[in-house]
């Protein structure tokens, strides 16, 4: 800075220089311009690392940097050239040429990558576009043909039209009608596609993407509506398939836009609040209709992924429902338009991850939160306080609330007992061991004394109390707790949970109770969230059917839940339950008491809570079970394995039901993806078998001809221990 | 005399030009660096070291090139910055308020669904199957967006645009089919708006997905063909049912666009009649579903434009080949069969058919007349409306000032185009034998190597072809495309529209001179389109000079120019009042005339309205596309519509929005068409 000083008045001096304002300014930027160069080098040293890398973030960064790099440059040209020009011989040599040659070095490092950009740009599109597919051939040997061209060879034709019905957060949202803020995004995607916005402007994302507390609608001023049509859930992300892979394979044999149909809903509405808020459901029912009237009467198959299977159950009920209520289509509407339903990775009893979801927004891998995690959570963009916003967002979205555990502790097992006890991952192999069983079933009764994992304890505060045998654990009620006043009330202004309410009495109360079961996980849920479950309560129930005829479970909020609907009256339909195993899949947590209970989420996942052995279940805090990443096992096939097998109370008209699994490899190398053999939960629609087989009833086969039952885990098993009148 | 001018500005220039080279040449030797920079400071800044270490080796040719390379992209990115650091709106800019939120404050909400109907061309379509060379396409659009896949492999693209031409359906092995939503038609390209400034307006009164959808269909496709192959007429009418009812059974208000306004037409006969071959829903289905058809652009009697597009792939300004345009016509990548190509794609598409002139020469005039007679081309000059009637009267005037002969919508040379009809030679083309040509045109074999020479002679004979006449002009010059689309559309006016073959068949169904509308007594009929630019009506041409085998042997003759200024023939075409692509007369005559009160066209007597938009350019770059504009395309951005269709779709009616709104001749024209109705 002192040469720059100085070199002002020898400027000045001279006669033929502007005006010794514009001189100023020229200081000015000539000190900012020096200012940056340092910044500058570290950018280029960056850009050099990354330009090996040749990822994205690459040109995103650089991009910064040549900015910074033009605002350097721009301000440096600009003014200081008045006086160098005149000073061409001047005395200055030295002083000048190192400050040129590091705004041109800049320049011309700035032009050579652009240059080698631009040739690679250039090579990658000038590459013929089986270039990839034949390295990775070279590399891993021929790969089979994917589904379609071998359905296709095998002459199979499209047939039955087929409806998409995603699941949850994999479908797109776009806006119709914002607040100030988000100006200019009329139409664009606030989910999915690329999420741009959530870093441009995360408030303003959040706020519109909240639905309204007291309603679960819409806030007043914002519409948010699904993208209809099939690119709302064909990828996720750029390069992130859904459902592509599977469009891509039946357009193999003939399917094209109009036997094809997406059923694209608001998944943060209750199933019940689409048809009120945008009549979803009769949309669905209209189309369903159309497409089996314009395909010469061929009955639909209809192909629903994670939460939307929840979502068809609700829509065959509703759909035979009369008119105020439901669709008015008739006792025999399922019967007529429906083939087949595949459902894949259905969580027809619900998802023990939903529950700390909405616990304690400690999602870990919920697809929800683990698309935004990386740099999001753990950073400071909502002023540390991102962890709550989220949860006070997804708290308004009352879709979440009907993946909740349902059948309470019949299904999911209590204190003592669960379907999946003695599990470990280590035995899978050995499922046929009749001693291996029968030692578990004896070591029931017996305080264990290795580490059994009391999987029925969704939630315990406390790794001792989540191993501890029921007798000695003192439980206080928490139900009739005082909720005292938050005394930190107010400097959580901006962010408001309701945590807030329930105080440390409260909070305390909760830790007392110790551990949880799935139906007392309802209570918890009600207690920290009175508003949120109110809402729910509402939508959705949890419970198990005592009697089914009771005129009450006409209402809608029990369609969804399988254990309290009768499944249509449909004998020819079939009902097919696809998903993954082999994966770890969350299923019962240990909690702790935040240390700081002030303005953050006063319950967390102990994470230091580790299983002793190696073959134990338990890690980081989280009992894990067999299953596709999200849905354990037992929640996407108990329905098809017993509840709904032969003529059962549930299924009146014994419709058959098959199951299909889909045992997890993860892909070889990175040049395969997402693996055409993977099992979970999202990327199962990619698996290949799962494909063939979807292909193959939608062009006609029945359960029967795709070879009926196919089993790797230990579903029937468990399904046997499970005690429930059917 | 302006040509004179231009010339002589362009040679006022050229010295100026010549002279700044120099200068630079002469600064550059000077400073002797071969680099020149785009702007002289940067140069003498990044000269300056250059010079003093010419002995060094550090900056060298490649090191300036990546250098300016350097400079330039990070300018480039600054502005970028700078541009996206810049608020919205201007300060000192203000933007017009747009009629959405005008009407939102006045209380306007959204009541009637509201139902698209794109036109031709502008629907994207997309692949589903298609041959290796289209590998990596699936799903990705080749028609509209970005049009990357024409330049990258341009053949290719045009083999999987192309129908079959026996069917007219898809040719095997290839399935590109009509992209659905409403992205279909919003943008036809990147930032070329079609309905998205309509979607955006009606979204601000409360307009989403449950009560906006867009009917796109395949545009190449004859109508019926719509239904058949991807029954896109039954999912139409299901989705307006559906429509019809979530809405609180509110009744439907349709928009089409340009030929979608004759698809719909289609669409309201298909629908009432019963299957197979229409949509079984009854005779009083429109009446019950359908509150208002609002026509934009609408090509009700045909377009003239077709003519030439079809005859000799010269299609001047067709939105469809304009699209492509720039560097693509007039190159060479095709082999130098740019237009053949296109015209042999274009052939296999039986839409354009569709837009062929209909009512003959009842409606478009004959060798001696036409109802557009005393039509001043000079838009700048016209005198107001009531002037001019007088004037009009005035025979003294029409006698002095030369009628330019619209009727004669194709005339060999120019003599042609203007002698009285007396002097003309007359040929019946029909009469006209085919031989087999034994010419060896195997690559691009457009119909024309079927011909005879001596035909093509014969046809340039007969010098001058009416409405009706050229019809059978293209029969003679295309009789494979004719053949296949004559049997789904037809061109005529019928006799007696009780007849049963006009309910029967569907070919009758799109032309509104041979259907009655639909029994429906409340529904409205809108004819919204622009006027003040000067559409193309008839055509002079020649034959083509090279008679090569492969060459296309007719051209339009662009050295044909009117006597004087004012005329109307201007580079061998002649024009007359319209949005660029529609003539008025196509386009109102039907809602002027043809359907007003109760005529044998509308025996229910559905009231119509013509609401006219007079054409105002862009006043400056900044507003894009003009709010005002009339043009073909462009009018889905006037602000005027805009409000007249979502007042419409908010409830009001016709005479709510004040009835008619007439700037144009259209009356005069229209009464003077004798026609019985």
């Amino acid at each position: 800075m002192p040469t720059l000083r100085r070199r002002k008045p020898a400027d000045s001096d001279k006669p033929t220089t502007s005006a010794p304002s514009d001189d100023a300014r020229g200081g000015g930027g000539g000190t900012t311009g020096r200012g940056e160069e340092e910044e500058e080098e570290d950018y280029e040293q960056d850009a050099d690392n990354s330009k090996r890398k040749k990822n994205n973030n690459k040109r995103r960064r650089k991009k910064k940097a040549a900015a910074a790099a033009a605002a350097a440059a721009s301000a440096d040209n600009k003014h200081p050239a008045l006086p160098s020009e005149e000073e061409e011989d001047g005395r200055k040599h030295h002083r000048k040429r190192s400050k040129w040659s590091c705004v041109d070095n800049c320049c011309w490092f700035v032009g050579c990558v652009c240059l080698t950009w631009w040739v690679l740009l250039f090579l990658y599109n000038a590459m013929p576009a089986s270039f990839p597919q034949y390295v990775t051939e070279a590399i891993t040997g021929p790969s089979p043909d994917p589904p379609g061209v071998k359905l296709k060879k095998e002459g199979l034709k499209a047939k039955h039209p087929v409806v998409f019905v995603p699941g949850i957060v994999t479908a797109g949202l776009e806006l119709w009608e914002g607040h100030q803020c988000a100006e200019g995004l009329f139409r664009k995607r606030l989910w999915g596609g690329t999420f741009g916005e959530v870093y441009k402007r995360p408030l303003c994302w959040t706020e519109h993407m909240s639905l309204d507390n007291e309603t679960g609608l819409d806030p007043p001023g914002i519409r948010v509506r699904p993208v209809s049509g099939l690119v709302a859930a064909d990828y996720f992300a750029p390069g992130y398939f859904v459902w592509a892979v599977l469009i891509a394979n039946l357009a193999r044999i003939g399917y094209e836009e109009k036997t094809m149909y997406m059923a694209s809903y608001d998944w943060r509405l209750s199933f019940q609040n689409t048809e009120v808020r945008d009549q979803t459901l009769s949309r669905t029912k209209s189309n369903i209709e159309l497409m089996v009237a314009t395909n010469g009467g061929n009955k639909a198959v209809i192909i629903p992924h994670s939460m939307g299977v929840l979502y068809f159950l609700h829509f065959m009920k509703w759909v035979e429902a009369p008119a105020p209520m439901g669709g008015g289509g008739g006792p025999d509407w399922c019967a007529k338009h429906i083939k087949a339903v595949i459902n894949i990775g259905g969580p027809f009893l619900g998802v023990p991850k939903a529950v700390t979801g909405l616990f304690s927004a400690e999602a870990r891998d919920i697809a929800v939160v683990r698309a935004l995690t990386p740099g999001f959570l753990d950073n400071d963009i909502f002023r540390l306080q991102t962890l709550q916003h989220i949860m006070k967002m997804s708290r308004t979205w009352d879709s979440t609330m009907s993946m909740i555990p349902r059948g309470g502790d019949t299904i999911w097992g209590d204190l003592d007992w669960s379907p999946e006890d003695g599990y470990s991952p280590s035995k899978r192999g050995q499922k046929n061991n009749e001693t291996d069983i029968k030692n578990q079933d004896g070591s029931d009764s017996k305080p264990s004394q290795t580490a059994k994992a009391h999987y029925g304890r969704i939630i315990s505060f406390g790794k001792e109390v989540a191993e501890a045998p029921s007798s000695e654990i003192e439980r206080i009620d928490f139900r009739d707790a005082l909720k005292g006043k938050n005394v930190a009330n107010s400097t959580c202004r901006d962010v408001w949970t309701e945590y807030h309410d329930m105080g440390f009495g409260g909070i305390n109360a909760c830790a007392e109770y110790k551990a949880y079961t799935a139906g007392s996980i309802v209570d918890l849920l009600r207690f920290v969230a009175p508003k949120m479950m109110d809402r729910g309560s509402c939508h959705f129930s949890y419970g198990i059917a005592d009697d089914l005829d009771d005129p009450k479970y006409n209402h809608y909020k029990y369609w969804s839940n399988p254990l309290e609907t009768k499944l249509p009256n449909a004998p020819d339909m079939e009902i097919f339950s696809m998903y993954g195993v082999g994966i770890p899949t969350e299923r019962a947590y240990v909690y702790r008491l935040s240390p700081s209970a002030e303005c953050y989420i006063p319950f967390q996942i102990d994470t230091s809570a580790v299983g002793e052995d190696k073959d134990s279940c338990l890690k980081d805090g989280v009992y894990t079970v067999d299953g596709d990443e999200t849905v354990p096992a037992l929640s996407a096939g108990y329905m098809c394995a017993k509840g709904w097998r032969g003529k059962t109370r549930f299924n009146p008209s014994g419709i058959r039901t098959y199951i299909r699994e889909y045992d997890h490899s993860p892909p070889a190398n990175l040049l395969e993806g997402r693996g055409t053999q993977s099992g979970a939960h999202v990327d199962i629609m990619g698996n290949f078998a799962l494909i063939e087989d979807v292909m193959r009833v939608a062009a006609g086969d029945s359960g029967d001809d795709l070879g009926g039952d196919r089993v790797y885990s230990d579903i029937f098993k468990w399904s046997e221990k499970i005690k429930l009148k059917l | 005399m302006g040509s004179i001018l231009r010339f002589r500005k362009l040679s006022y220039l050229a010295p100026v030009k010549l002279h700044t080279e120099k200068k630079v040449e002469q600064e550059k030797k000077a400073v002797d660096v071969p680099n020149p920079c785009f702007s002289p400071e940067p140069t003498k800044r990044a000269l300056a070291p250059t010079v003093r270490r010419s002995g060094g080796k550090e900056w060298r040719c490649m090191d300036n090139c990546c250098w300016m390379i350097g400079f330039l992209c990070t300018t480039w990115w600054l502005c970028l910055f700078l541009f996206n650091c810049l608020p919205a709106t201007l300060p000192g800019f203000q933007a017009p308020e747009s009629p959405g939120v005008r009407l939102k404050r006045e209380g306007i909400t959204a009541l009637h669904p509201v139902v698209m109907v794109p036109g031709i061309v502008t629907g994207g379509l997309e692949l589903w199957e298609g041959k290796p060379c289209a590998e990596d396409l699936f799903r990705k659009r080749l028609w509209g967006g970005g049009f990357t896949e024409i330049i990258r492999r341009p053949l290719c693209w045009l083999e999987h645009l192309s129908l079959d031409n026996e069917t007219g359906l898809d040719p095997p092995g290839i399935r590109v089919r009509a992209v659905p939503g409403l992205v279909a038609a919003d943008y036809f390209g990147p930032g070329y708006f079609v309905w998205a400034v309509l979607i955006e307006n009606l979204a601000k009164i409360g307009y989403e997905g449950k009560n906006l959808y867009m009917a796109a269909y395949d545009w190449r496709l004859s109508f019926q063909n719509t239904e058949i192959r991807d029954q896109a007429l039954s999912r139409l009418k299901s989705k307006i049912e559906l429509m019809y009812v979530i809405n609180g059974y509110k009744k439907v208000v349709v928009v089409p666009h340009s030929m979608g306004v004759v698809y719909f037409l289609h669409f309201l006969k298909w629908v009432e009649t019963p299957p197979p071959v229409g949509g079984g829903g009854g005779s009083g289905w429109c009446s019950k579903h359908i509150k208002a058809v609002m026509n934009i652009g609408p090509t009700f009697l045909g377009v003239p434009k077709t003519v030439s597009n079809l005859f000799s792939g010269e299609a001047k300004d067709v939105a469809f080949l304009r699209a492509m345009d720039p560097g693509v016509l007039d190159s060479e990548m095709l082999g130098l069969q740019t237009v053949e190509h296109l015209l042999r794609a274009g052939r296999t598409w039986d839409s354009i058919v569709s837009l062929l002139p209909k009512g003959g020469e009842t409606i478009w005039g004959n060798l001696d007349w036409s109802p557009e007679e005393n039509h001043a081309c000079d838009l700048s000059k016209r005198k107001p409306l009531g002037e001019r009637n007088s004037t009009d009267g005035n025979a003294k005037r029409s006698a002095l000032k030369e009628p330019v002969k619209y009727g004669r919508m194709i005339s060999f040379g120019k003599a042609a185009a203007e002698l009285p009809s007396s002097l003309l030679p007359s040929l019946d083309p029909k009469t006209t034998t085919k031989k087999n040509s034994t010419s060896s045109c195997s690559e691009v074999r457009t119909e024309y190597d079927e011909m005879n020479r001596e035909i093509i002679g014969k046809i340039a004979e007969n010098k001058a072809y009416t409405a009706r006449t050229v019809l059978d002009l293209l029969r003679a010059v295309a009789p494979k495309m004719m053949k296949r689309a004559e049997a789904h559309f037809s061109h005529g006016i019928a006799d007696n529209l009780d007849d049963p073959k006009y309910t029967q068949h569907y070919k009758y169904w799109s032309n509104p001179l041979e259907t009655k509308l639909p029994d429906a007594p409340d529904m409205e009929i809108y004819c919204l389109y622009g006027i003040g630019i000067p559409t193309e009506r008839s055509y002079v041409y020649k034959q083509s000079p090279s008679s090569r085998c492969k060459s296309i042997p007719f051209r339009i003759d662009t050295s044909v120019n009117g006597d004087r200024g004012e005329s109307c023939l201007r580079g061998g075409v002649s024009f007359v009042d319209g949005d660029e692509s529609v003539p008025v007369l196509s386009a109102g005559f039907m809602c002027a005339k043809g359907w007003r009160g109760r005529t044998r066209f509308n025996p229910s007597g559905a009231s119509t309205y013509v609401r006219e938009y007079r054409h105002k350019p862009p006043a400056s770059l900044l507003e894009g596309r003009g709010a005002e504009s009339g043009a073909h395309v462009d009018i889905m951005g006037n602000v005027g519509l805009i409000e007249d269709v979502m007042r419409v779709a908010a409830g009001a009616t016709g005479l709510g929005i004040g009835g008619d709104r007439v700037h144009s001749d259209i009356v005069r024209m229209s009464d003077r068409i004798n026609i019985r109705l």
